[in-house]
């Protein structure tokens, strides 16, 4: 996978991983560029489309597209599939996830996103396994929170 | 100093923004709250302002003043820190930075931390985003952590090291040793990113890819874990719709195909696992489809046995009828790239595919096209081109150019008639004309030229579409052209193959007076009908009108018509004498690829006298081109009265024909013809007159008869071609003068060494009794070493519900025909 793009039917942009180096400003026009193709597809047509040399398969789920970029020999099936597990793990997360959890919690998202995708693969197959990472990686947090709350109520 | 609001608060405010301005606004003033804020290095809330920082960042503002700020929070200790700051990094700090290198202290460090956390974090920002300095200096790390127990550590390393041996392949010996017992595991997160792993180094590097064949012995692992996998029982964990973990399956199918591609033992130590998955697996879900989609790839790429391979393009068949139309898709790109190797196979799915031509969506309809058009044989010609014609109606404009550029193609190489042939190029080119290329124009000329039987109907049908539409330049080209050529046809309605219609000679030169006139005819077109309009002078008896019309558009604004005009006006006062011979009708025109005997085609595209023709893009039929250009005024080889015979001038070569013969005019060749006296008007016309512009014409070589026994007389006319002087044209005349037809007639002939001999289709193969239309048939002879000319013939026959053979020798041909 080049890289992957969450974006709203308005056009407003909620997540971008890229798994390529780009400039910032090609990034941008890229980033453009694709939100109008995919959004001016109309809801009979196929989940994918070719566009300057790669492939894009692209899923709506409610009113967020996400939209991957792969390469020539990547199976679109699966990368259908990918989308779909990650879908599934921001549910798990967030308790029927909606655009609004992403909008506010985009870190979050990344987070999650890191946890289950790494360079474009798949770290780990098992839903349980990237939901515990996670968690233990937010209690971490909590407990570091805390300590430092401690540590400057003692002071 | 207040404390800096938070990030959920700042979203909140954003959002309420009703304008782009207001979003500016608010934004900008944030940056300058945050920029102080890192101006004052405060610790506490860094964090939170990065965080902000990158929410703006998302939204299209500029954060390069936060790149500093993420390297200090993942210096920091704190985990909150590290996480949002190698966050920041992957966002804002990627390769092309200043600063990049500068994270990979930090990155060493935690991926050393006792936290598996914050190592993961470390694994995940250099698996992503590292560059090829930083690779090198943590591959060694990297490396380490792959050996580890620990599965949550090892599976991000083995993607690390795959980012690693992408960035920086050299590297890529040195996770060797950490890969004997990846495929031990039993995590499947390791096993996947393991297969990953594996799959990378084979992809790279052909001595990798050997050594895991063969050492490693790969092959069997794969297929263990593979059938444990479809053979396992329901596992929770890693189950989707009832498949066990389809990811890995799809990943080690694809590794399978790498290790398969092209080594026999290999591909056949895995033929009954993807003949297993390939069976087994449900496809009532997209992620069977996905596993059974890769398998077919696999099977398609190693050297499978034949039945796997019906197999896999049976597989692609059903995707074919699957309601899904993303299965529709992947099954047509993949039978697109399998249609060369597999024919047959794919054929058997040749209506299914023809259906997907209705599709809603345009990329399967684009691969349909493609595919059906790779599909097109012999066989199947009629009924494809029935179903494409329909598509090309209906289709976007996208499509059209390719569409019927394909169709032309396939009907030039499949063509089971001539008149087929025909009705369909008119088809497209009234469907789809303005959509054709421009050298669909001389090639469809050159096409309809060499059908002579089917002339009248060409110009009927071409005459009856022009009524109806003028919009569509090359179809309007091509037919003024015709109407200009055969208008004689025409008006006397002599057509054979349909009801002929009634058309009067001002009715024609009405259609092309309004193409001339018409706002939407181009520059081109109304040349093509000015010239037919020229060309009707002397095959029908409005003459007066033709001057008319020719002498008006003597003072066009469009110089090349204005040209064109005061030249036929020339011809009409001053040369009308010559005006028969020059408009003459067209001789039948070679392809230089196509005929045999003609020799090497003089592509001198430039010579072309200016002004006189529209200039046609250069393509593969030379000779016709100019042929077409040239000829089209100064007429054919027929019946000439005027110019009297006389052998050729210029060397025997073909293509150039008359241009050569222009060429030629300044050496003013002897001719033994009497000169036709004139004076040196500047008109490239009037130099032609000098020289004989005809090689030998039909009134040169006498006819003779070559058989004549039991009723069935054989004659045999003479011309000579015109693109080649070696060549002899010799027109068999088959009469049959008893009470009975003749059927099944067929005429074979054979030649001394020295000579090559081309038949053409007969007009029939049945003679009608008592002579009433004989049945002709074209033989072409070249003879380059200018010897006697003898044929042996072959007759065959049925007569009286019998069959009759004979032999003869023909020896009396006129020493004109092989001179």
């Amino acid at each position: 996978m080049r890289f992957m793009l969450l974006f709203s039917r308005q056009g407003k942009l909620r997540l971008q991983k890229w798994y390529t180096a780009a400039a910032e400003r090609d990034r941008k026009k890229m980033v453009r560029e694709l939100m109008q193709v995919v959004l001016a597809r109309k809801p009979k047509m196929c989940s994918f489309l070719e566009w300057r040399d790669l492939k894009i398969v692209y899923k709506r789920y409610a009113s967020l597209y996400f939209c991957c970029a792969v390469e020539e020999q990547d199976n679109e099936l699966v990368t259908l599939e990918v989308i779909h597990r990650f879908v599934e793990l921001l549910d798990k997360y967030f308790g029927s996830v909606c655009e609004l959890d992403i909008i506010f919690n985009f870190e979050k998202a990344y987070f999650i996103l890191d946890e289950f995708l790494m360079g474009g693969e798949i770290q780990d197959t098992s839903k349980k396994s990237v939901l515990k990472a996670i968690e233990q990686a937010d209690l971490l947090q909590e407990v570091a929170m805390i300590q430092s709350v401690v540590l400057s109520l003692g002071q | 100093m207040p404390a800096p609001i938070r990030l959920r608060e700042l979203i909140r405010t954003i959002r309420t923004a009703r304008t782009q301005a207001e979003e500016r606004e608010m934004i900008q003033k944030e940056s300058a709250a945050i920029r102080s804020s890192f101006r004052e290095e405060d610790n506490t809330y860094r964090c939170r302002n990065v965080a902000k920082l990158l929410y703006m960042h998302m939204l299209g503002y500029p954060a390069h003043f936060g790149q500093l700020e993420c390297l200090k929070l993942i210096a920091s200790q704190k985990f909150t820190d590290k996480r949002i700051g190698y966050l920041g990094a992957m966002l804002l700090l990627d390769e092309r930075q200043d600063v990049h290198l500068l994270m990979t202290n930090c990155i060493k460090n935690d991926l050393n931390h006792s936290t598996q956390y914050v190592q993961g974090l470390a694994l995940c920002t250099l698996g992503c985003m590292g560059s090829s300095e930083m690779c090198r200096d943590l591959a060694g790390e990297v490396e380490k952590l792959l050996k580890t127990s620990n599965s949550y550590l090892r599976k991000k390393a083995a993607l690390c090291a795959v980012h690693v041996i992408r960035k920086v392949p050299e590297l890529m010996e040195m996770f060797l040793p950490a890969t004997k017992n990846l495929l031990s595991e039993k995590n499947h997160g390791v096993l996947h990113t393991s297969v990953v792993l594996l799959t990378e180094m084979c992809e790279r590097s052909p001595d990798m890819l050997s050594h895991f064949r063969k050492n490693e012995k790969l092959v069997p692992q794969l297929v263990r874990i593979l059938k444990n996998l479809i053979m396992s029982g329901y596992s929770p964990e890693h189950d989707v719709s009832g498949i066990s973990d389809p990811f890995l399956q799809v990943r080690i199918l694809r590794l399978l195909r790498i290790l398969g591609k092209g080594d026999d033992d290999s591909s056949e130590a895995m033929n009954d696992i993807l003949a297993q998955v390939a069976t087994n697996t449900e496809t009532s879900k997209n992620v069977g489809n996905a596993i059974l989609y890769e398998t077919v790839l696999t099977i398609m790429d190693i050297k499978s046995e034949s039945g796997l391979r019906v197999l896999a393009i049976n597989i692609l068949g059903r995707f074919l009828l699957n309601n899904d139309k993303n299965i529709r898709y992947v099954a047509l790109t993949s039978l697109l790239k399998t249609v060369q190797t597999d024919h047959n196979a794919v054929q058997r799915h040749r209506s299914t595919i023809v259906d997907c031509l209705k599709d809603l969506d345009v990329s399967i309809k684009r691969r349909a096209m493609e595919l059906s058009f790779a599909l097109v044989n012999g066989n199947n010609i009629r009924g494809m081109m029935k179903e494409l014609l329909y598509f090309l109606d209906s289709c976007d404009p996208e499509f059209k150019a390719d569409c019927a550029s394909g169709i032309f193609l396939a009907a030039e190489k499949y063509a089971p008639s001539k008149r087929w042939h025909i009705d369909t190029i008119m088809r497209v080119l009234t469907t789809a004309g303005s959509y054709v290329r421009d050298d669909c124009v001389p090639n469809l000329i050159q096409l309809i030229t060499n059908s002579v039987e089917m002339h009248a109907y060409t110009v009927q049908r071409l005459y009856k579409a022009l009524l109806d539409d003028i919009s569509q330049q090359p179809f309007v080209q091509v037919s003024s052209w015709c109407i200009g050529e055969y208008g004689d046809l025409l008006v006397s309605g002599q057509c054979e193959e349909e009801d002929p219609i009634q058309v009067t000679e001002d009715e024609v030169l009405d259609v092309l007076e309004g193409l001339l006139a018409s706002n939407l005819s181009s520059p081109v077109t109304r040349g093509y009908a000015l010239t037919a309009v020229m060309k009707l002078s002397t095959r029908l008896s409005s003459v007066n009108r033709i001057k008319k019309v020719v002498s008006i558009y003597g003072s066009s604004i469009d110089v090349e018509l204005q040209q064109r005009a005061v030249e036929y006006n020339a011809l009409f006062k001053k040369y009308d004498h010559m005006r028969c011979a020059l408009l003459e009708r067209m001789p039948i025109m070679e392809k230089a690829a196509a005929n045999g005997p003609t020799e090497t085609v003089q592509t001198n595209g430039e010579a072309e006298p200016a002004g006189l023709e529209p200039k046609h893009p250069p393509t593969i039929i030379q000779p016709a081109n100019q042929a077409n250009d040239l000829l089209d005024l100064l007429g054919g080889n027929d019946v000439v009265p005027v110019i009297s015979t006389a052998p050729a001038m210029k060397p025997a070569s073909a293509g150039g024909e008359l241009l050569d013969l222009l060429g030629g005019l300044s050496l003013s060749a002897p001719t033994p013809a009497p000169p036709i006296p004139m004076s040196q008007p500047p008109f490239l016309l009037d130099g032609l007159s000098s020289q004989p512009l005809f090689n030998d014409i039909a009134t040169g070589i006498p006819p003779m008869t070559a058989y004549n026994k039991n009723g069935l007389k054989i004659d045999f006319t003479f011309e000579r071609s015109n693109t080649n002087p070696n060549i002899a044209i010799i027109t068999i005349h088959a009469a049959n003068s008893t009470e009975a037809e003749m059927t099944n007639f067929v005429f074979q002939a054979a030649v001394p060494k020295t000579f090559q001999l081309q038949l053409l289709s007969p007009s029939s193969s049945i003679i009608p009794a008592l002579n009433q239309g004989p049945v002709t048939q074209v033989i072409k002879v070249l003879n380059p070493q200018k010897q006697q000319l003898r044929m042996r013939i072959k007759l065959t026959y049925n007569h009286k519900g019998s069959p009759v053979q004979d032999l003869a020798e023909v020896n009396n041909f006129p020493p004109q025909s092989w001179q």
